[in-house]
């Protein structure tokens, strides 16, 4: 198929690089706008969490529970709780048939940055509600060092949402993507549990922020990890 | 230019109008799109416009913001004033901002053609035209390949050759080695 317009590739390569961003966050937008209207998973996530925390608060009934314990079932709750919700972005896109529209539309990086960018708001969003709701229950737990609880929530949030926005394209294609999502992404989140729940009871220790520089530093090793994997691999996950 | 993709179902059709508009990589062989003898293959999704049983609006949003949606992950914000005229011409004046799921399989069909028109595509890809259109849409759809095969590429897959007037080159899938 050929043509002698010009001007058809000139205005395609400035929409395809100078663009990028910009469709990157229409899809964003477009599936913030979607959520919000649908609720499929803000209202998993919201009764998941309370549905966990209940739990934990019920077993640990007036025993207390050690610092490390109480750092584990924090980010127990949080794992659960997206496992539950951050695969919605692309299972949804499956379920209405509407992936061939994106295909046609996007370029792959576009989508996968645009679907990075709504989990990551997602779990940010999350994690401050399951650390709102779970200090404010969980008496026993108290951080001692807030610089090193912030940037181990802040960076664990970011790991969990590139992780799972990978995973979850992978697993929107399969026929069992409810059981799937799970399995698959626990062994890929399972460094990055280790390294948060560490950073967490350094927190709760009153340690002191340059004791935590090893985990932070394994954090971005991560994400950097992560990112790149998936910038790298998305293409030919999203084609068919 | 017209190019008629032809054949009886399960031929192929629709799948080659996949591979050709870059949602489908083939198996074997590939698929080349060139201007001036340059690679176009990586903004083909900037270039095309489809219309297909396959392809599918968000329902939950209107037709306006299915629109707006896609121009603006094109690039394409300037061609905003465009979206209410065109959904007028398409007969969907006074649903504009309805959400998609509560239109008819007709209307949903329009909406489509709403959504491949309007960027404004050099190469226009019709799989199965007429799918699901009353007298007037096909009427519609008639005007709608004219202005295109004047103002670039007009491809069309269909078991229905009396859905197109006229074409300049034909690939026939029923008549396969």
């Amino acid at each position: 198929m050929g043509t002698t317009n010009g001007w058809i590739l000139a205005r395609g390569r400035k929409i395809a690089d100078e663009r990028l961003w910009q469709a990157s966050f229409a899809i964003f937008r477009k599936d913030w706008k979607s959520e919000l209207r649908t609720r499929y998973a803000i209202s998993a996530l919201v009764m998941f969490v309370i549905s966990t925390i209940s739990i934990i608060l019920f077993s640990l009934g007036s025993e207390g529970a050690s610092l490390s314990a109480l750092s584990g079932m924090l980010w127990v709750a949080i794992f659960f709780a997206a496992m539950s919700g951050l695969s919605r972005t692309f299972v949804a896109e499956e379920e209405r048939g509407t992936s061939m529209t994106l295909q046609l539309i996007a370029t792959p990086t576009a989508v996968l940055f645009g679907k990075l960018l709504f989990n990551l708001v997602l779990v940010i969003c999350l994690n401050v509600f399951v650390v709102l709701l779970y200090s404010a229950f969980i008496s026993e737990f108290v951080v001692k060092t807030y610089s090193i609880f912030i940037v181990t929530v802040a960076l664990g949030s970011i790991g969990f949402a590139t992780a799972a926005t990978i995973i979850a394209a992978i697993i929107a294609r399969a026929n069992t993507k409810g059981t799937l999502y799970p399995v698959l992404a626990f062994p890929i989140l399972l460094p990055l549990l280790l390294t948060v729940i560490n950073g967490t009871r350094l927190a709760t220790e009153g340690a002191f922020f340059e004791e935590a520089l090893g985990e932070f530093n394994l954090l971005v090793s991560y994400i950097v990890a992560v990112v790149t994997a998936s910038y790298i691999l998305f293409d030919y996950i999203w084609r068919d | 230019m017209t190019l008629l993709i032809s054949g009886p179902n399960g031929s192929g059709k629709s799948t080659l109008v996949k591979m050709i508009s870059g949602v489908l990589t083939p198996t074997e062989g590939e698929v080349k799109a060139t201007s001036d003898g340059n690679d176009a293959g990586p903004m083909l999704h900037a270039i095309i416009g489809l219309v297909s049983p396959h392809l599918q609006m968000y329902e939950e949003f209107s037709a306006r913001e299915n629109l707006q949606f896609a121009l603006s992950v094109r690039g394409l914000n300037a061609l905003h004033s465009g979206i209410q005229p065109l959904l007028e011409e398409l007969q969907l004046k006074g649903r504009i901002d309805d959400p998609v799921r509560t239109f008819s399989s007709g209307m949903k069909q329009r909406v489509k053609y709403a959504f491949a028109l309007n960027h404004q595509p050099p190469i226009l890809i019709l799989d199965e035209p007429m799918a699901n259109l009353d007298s007037n849409g096909i009427e519609l759809v008639k005007h709608i390949m004219v202005e295109q095969r004047t103002a670039g590429i007009l491809i069309v897959a269909t078991n229905d050759i009396t859905d197109v007037d006229g074409y300049d080159q034909r690939v026939d899938l029923g008549k396969r080695p």
